[in-house]
């Protein structure tokens, strides 16, 4: 926080010389893993913006855990958008804010997502526990790194992939889920439970964030496998050497859709919700989705993407929150709330 | 005629005095807790009680009161060692380690935690040796503890060692001619001396073990049920936003915090007074 209005400073007073354009401010609260790609856009942005309109524009970026950035949001920072990881998280912002309405998610195409990502596996070079798709990992003897669903965002997605893998084995087709015939489908979901079960003795600890996990994977050599978002996975490898790691990706995944919105009201008072607008458009063009694959990121519009960084994602199958579990809330209720099934496995 | 002098109290700068602490501690200390007591009874006494009564919730709160309790206790025998060591003993560089202690005040907890969790890891410098022991430390109470006694350290050193530095030798001298024994000139002498200090030192390194998040958080593993600590569970409860929740853990917290804070300060004084008597 301290650190942030600090950048806010400087940034305006940087801003001071320049009198005759009009200067734009835009606050982007962000989640971790996109502060690289968000620095490339924003250039790019600014760019473009000042070329269309002749005014200016400096883009301030906010990054940390979605759940914190959220809550910082709600507390009070003024953003005038938010790029989090979860749609949970924003539905927190408007629920208890109002700052942007409860529909917010369906004024962008592809449910407000113009990049995706899924969970993969990060495993050490040469796969010595040979880890091909899901079953391997709750085998018993492999050790599986994942943070605590209850504190890390990135962690939930981890464990629903995990169900989602069963219920795709136990039933085939996903997307149509509504019309199975419910006894079937408590079977399967029984299944998913006790896999979630042997899932969760193999993991040693429970690191309070994924950047946590990612250290004890990485950096103290503890664990087989790193259950990781697969632009998280990139970077932990570019980061620290192909050499030493590699990524599996499983037969079957979950469709991680971080999601962009407006915060309207914030945006108004500043009198930049139509740059606001136009700035998150912007991601959906050539420039923001060649940005968005070039930094790990799955583009909804993979053609207009280099077709070198396209081909780095390999074909999986993947399943929404919403086909499985019904959306977020229900997501976080029935899994990760107190007494949900994440503490049944745990307590019991 | 009679002149009257305006009356003053027998404590010069009672009045002010008064008024700035109740003002100070009203404004830093009361007012943040309070709200936490407020926000927790909006949520009802009954979701209070269910709050704090769950099995989980007393289980973090006995973990956090035990390894609290053993790292104040840890450091309370070895706080007292450095300090006698730094006060007794002169030698080259003991400004260096006097300045030493002082550094997991400054130290960000984040740092001390990871440094703590790399070293005591089971493929760490110190884990790996006691892991071929059959001792786990990382990600077990034991890890907690030393997390702890690390940020705590710094209390006890820095309460005793002016006590230590205000020991008249004289009277270690009286009683070894005396004919006593060290140590019971140690225990009968030294020990009541001290007491008081080294029971300032417990409380507070007590307190800032209760309370601590960021060391203790990449250690502990964070098990349900097994090793995670009240703090933990208050950040879950905001994860979820349940701040009914989060702050029902706090205010159950508080009360147990300042319940056993007023009796160490009660023992703490009756030390002292004992040590007046003699």
């Amino acid at each position: 926080m301290k650190k942030h209005l600090f950048a806010i400073a400087v940034a305006v007073l940087s801003l001071h010389p320049i009198a005759s354009a009009k200067t734009t401010e835009l606050l982007n609260v962000s989640y971790d893993p996109t502060r690289e790609f968000y620095k490339d856009f924003n250039r790019e942005f600014s760019k473009y913006w000042e070329k269309k309109t002749g005014d200016k524009i400096v883009i301030t970026q906010s990054h940390g855990g979605a759940g914190k950035q959220a809550r910082a949001v709600i507390d009070g920072l003024k953003a005038d958008v938010v790029t989090l990881a979860l749609a949970y998280d924003i539905d927190a912002i408007s629920e208890k804010t109002g700052l942007l309405p409860g529909n917010w998610q369906s004024r962008l195409p592809n449910n407000s997502a113009p990049y995706t990502s899924t969970i993969v596996f990060l495993v050490r070079k040469g796969n010595p526990k040979n880890i091909r798709d899901w079953d391997d990992i709750v085998k018993p003897g492999v050790e599986v790194i994942t943070p605590n669903p209850k504190t890390s965002g990135g962690a939930r997605w981890n464990h629903l992939a995990a169900w989602g893998y069963v219920l795709k084995k136990e039933l085939g087709d996903l997307s149509n889920l509504k019309n199975v015939d419910p006894a079937k489908r408590e079977a399967a979901e029984k299944k998913a439970y006790e896999f979630l079960v042997k899932l969760y003795k193999n993991v040693p600890v429970l690191d309070a964030g994924a950047r946590g996990a990612t250290n004890t994977f990485v950096q103290r050599g503890i664990g087989d496998v790193l259950l990781a978002w697969e632009n998280e996975a990139f970077l932990s490898i570019n980061e620290l050497g192909p050499d030493k790691f590699e990524i599996v990706v499983p037969t079957v995944s979950i469709l991680a859709e971080p999601p962009v919105t407006v915060v309207d009201k914030n945006a108004e008072t500043k009198g930049a919700k139509n740059v606001a607008e136009e700035y998150l458009k912007y991601l959906y063009t050539p420039v923001g989705q060649r940005l968005a694959a070039k930094h790990y990121y799955r583009p909804v519009h993979p053609e207009y993407a280099d077709p070198a960084d396209v081909k780095r994602f390999p074909q999986v199958y993947l399943f929404t929150v919403d086909e499985v579990f019904g959306g977020w809330k229900n997501a976080q209720k029935t899994h990760f709330d107190d007494n949900g099934i994440f503490d049944q496995i745990y307590i019991k | 005629m009679k002149i009257r002098f305006k009356q003053h109290s027998v404590l010069p700068g009672f009045g002010p005095s008064l008024g700035y602490t109740l003002f100070y501690l009203g404004l830093i200390v009361l007012l943040p807790l309070s709200t936490i007591v407020i926000c927790s009874s909006q949520h009802g006494l009954e979701n209070f009680l269910n709050v704090i009564s769950s099995r989980r919730v007393l289980l973090s709160y006995r973990l956090t009161l035990f390894t609290s309790l053993a790292a104040a206790a840890v450091n309370c025998f070895f706080g007292f060692v450095i300090a006698w060591f730094l006060v007794r003993v002169n030698f080259s560089g003991k400004r260096i380690v006097d300045a030493l202690i002082d550094l997991p005040f400054a130290l960000p907890t984040a740092v001390s935690g990871i440094a703590l969790t790399t070293i005591y890891c089971r493929n760490g410098w110190i884990g790996a040796p006691l892991e071929k022991l059959g001792i786990k430390v990382a990600f077990t109470p034991i890890g907690i503890t030393i997390a702890m006694i690390l940020v705590g350290l710094p209390f006890v050193v820095r309460t005793v060692q002016p006590a230590l530095e205000e020991l008249e030798q004289e009277l270690e001298e009286a009683s070894l001619s005396l004919g006593a024994s060290r140590w019971t000139t140690f225990r009968r002498i030294i020990l009541p001396m001290v007491m008081p200090a080294l029971l300032t030192g417990f409380a507070l390194a007590f307190a800032r073990s209760l309370g601590e998040y960021g060391s203790v958080v990449f250690i502990a593993g964070n098990m349900p049920m097994k090793t995670e600590i009240s703090a933990l569970l208050i950040i879950t409860k905001l994860e979820q936003y349940d701040l009914g929740g989060a702050t029902a853990v706090a205010t159950g917290m508080l009360i147990i915090s300042f319940i056993l804070l007023l009796l160490i300060n009660l023992l703490q004084s009756w030390s002292s007074r004992r040590l007046k008597g003699i």
